[in-house]
């Protein structure tokens, strides 16, 4: 049976299994990119959370029904972290291909193009999603203990902000000419989106501090990505959260689409038809 | 009576800029199914630029390109379906195998692994790889990588090979054994086959060639026939006419 643009759905499964299969293997062999992106949020509850527990109290806000200790408050910071980090190091990865010809074998391929680049952002954020397993595996011996079916229930959120944290990447990636200009954006991205969110510190501390910085910090997509993924490790929706993590997916994605497509996007930025 | 079939390759009135930089000028052309045809021209002519219309890299604004009858703007995913392509730059993934490599690839195209691994065997086979299959992309040699990604582009079975410089950096021996297996893929398949080059010596007597200079088609047809049309005895010398005809006192 034909589907859509001349495949069957079959055909589309075996495409979109094809990247993420492709973007695993590569995770595989790169074991110190694994290693890195485990070793960094370990090192922020091991040493960062450990020196702040005694000087930053958090006091009962949900979805804590009680006093938490620091490093069970940053975890779910954490985690978006982790998805923060490998959304960028997939849009690094992409410019990297630009340049090799990697992603002109994706780009040829006679899938739509949307799809060629959903499949690989959902690539990339099935590889994160199996990173932040990694860590909560090793910080639930340093007391991170959830009830167990928050487990289950961050997943979707997980998958979420990935896709979210991916696609800002994906868009940056359009926009970067060379490999040489990426540690800029990754300074003048990662770093304040960070650390300018709810991932470190409850945002009405920060509002008692710097009602300012408050609302730059709730302009944040990645505070609402941190939250949804807080409320969904206690088993809760964050509503609110969970409608500015989906807008900003799907503007994200469509900017990225938009800047793939041959016509319009970074691959015609410097073309002109005569 | 029957339909006669489309070119494998027809580009029509295609311009291209880079900002300012004029890269394609009015450049028109066809590829006959299952001819060998060569894209010459110096460094610089334009002939990457055209691979990149003729595979929807970039956007076809100014003129049209069709691949056996499909619009590759209007209808991409039948014209790219026919399409196999070997960039100039390698595009394998030099930390996963040979085999995985093709099975990604044909993925890309919607086919299973299954029937994957035994179109990559048949591929492997003609480029004399077979014995490599498991071995990791970055152990290959310069002209081993080349012929993988000949076999790659095959995989899916398309009715054009587009071949973008692709004996460049490689040796004498490796050069002559790329030519030859590509050549004996248009005797053995009838894939068609378009292949771009600086080097005259790749093209052959009984070839197609478009001769392309500053985003300019300056000549194409039977090497036999654009060499009879400018006068000179051989292909070297039909190029270097043609340069001199719009760049007078230009040294080809």
């Amino acid at each position: 049976m034909t589907g859509w643009q001349g495949f069957t759905l079959r055909q589309y499964w075996i495409c979109l299994s094809g990247i993420i299969w492709r973007e695993a293997l590569r995770f595989v062999h790169q074991r110190e990119r694994f290693l890195s992106a485990l070793v960094r949020p370990l090192v922020w509850l091991f040493i960062f959370a450990a020196g702040f527990r005694q000087v930053l109290g958090v006091s009962i806000i949900p979805p804590y029904e009680t006093y938490v200790l620091y490093e069970v408050y940053i975890t779910p910071g954490l985690m978006a972290m982790i998805q923060l980090f490998n959304g960028m190091q997939s849009s690094l990865t992409m410019v990297y291909d630009r340049e090799t010809g990697g992603m002109r074998t994706l780009l040829v391929s006679p899938f739509p193009r949307w799809f060629l680049l959903f499949g690989k952002l959902l690539a990339g954020t099935c590889v994160s999603i199996v990173q932040v397993y990694a860590y909560l595996v090793i910080a639930w011996f340093w007391e991170i203990a959830p009830p167990p079916l928050g487990y289950l229930t961050i997943l979707p959120a997980l998958l979420l902000t990935g896709l979210m944290l991916g696609a800002l990447g994906m868009l940056i990636s359009s926009l970067v000419k060379q490999l040489e200009n990426f540690s800029g954006v990754m300074n003048f991205v990662i770093f304040p989106m960070f650390f300018a969110s709810s991932a470190l510190y409850p945002l009405w501390r920060v509002r008692e501090s710097s009602p300012f910085l408050y609302y730059i910090c709730e302009f944040n997509p990645f505070t609402h990505a941190t939250e949804l993924i807080r409320f969904a490790f206690y088993m809760q929706v964050a509503w609110r959260d969970l409608a500015v993590v989906a807008g900003c997916t799907l503007v994200f994605m469509l900017g990225a689409i938009r800047a793939y497509d041959p016509a319009r996007g970074f691959l015609s930025r410097s073309q002109r038809t005569m | 009576m029957p339909a006669l079939e489309p070119a494998a390759l027809r580009v029509e009135h295609v311009s291209h800029a880079y900002g300012a930089r004029r890269a394609l000028s009015d450049v028109s052309f066809q590829v006959a199914p299952g001819s060998f045809t060569v894209l010459l021209g110096l460094n610089g002519a334009g002939k990457s630029t055209l691979f990149s219309l003729i595979t929807r890299l970039y956007a076809t604004r100014g003129g049209k390109i069709s691949i056996f009858g499909s619009d590759i703007a209007e209808n991409p995913a039948a014209a790219l379906a026919q399409l196999g392509v070997v960039f100039q730059s390698r595009a394998l993934d030099a930390d996963i195998s040979v085999k995985q490599n093709l099975i990604y690839h044909a993925a890309l195209h919607g086919i299973g692994r299954r029937e994957a691994l035994a179109l990559a065997q048949v591929a492997l086979a003609h480029v004399d790889l077979i014995d490599r299959m498991n071995d990791v992309v970055g152990k290959l040699s310069g002209g081993q990588v080349r012929r993988v990604e000949i076999a790659r582009a095959l995989l899916h079975k398309p009715r054009l090979l587009l071949l973008d410089e692709p004996t460049v950096g490689l040796d004498v021996q490796a050069r002559a054994d790329i030519l030859s297996h590509v050549r004996q893929l248009l005797l053995r398949e009838n894939t068609g086959i378009f292949w771009a080059t600086h080097l005259m010596d790749e093209v052959l007597p009984q070839d197609d060639v478009v001769i392309l200079h500053k985003g300019h088609v300056l000549a194409h047809g039977p090497v036999c026939e654009v060499v009879a049309a400018s006068g000179a005895a051989d292909l070297t010398g039909a190029f270097a006419r043609l340069v001199q005809s719009v760049e007078p006192g230009a040294a080809a």
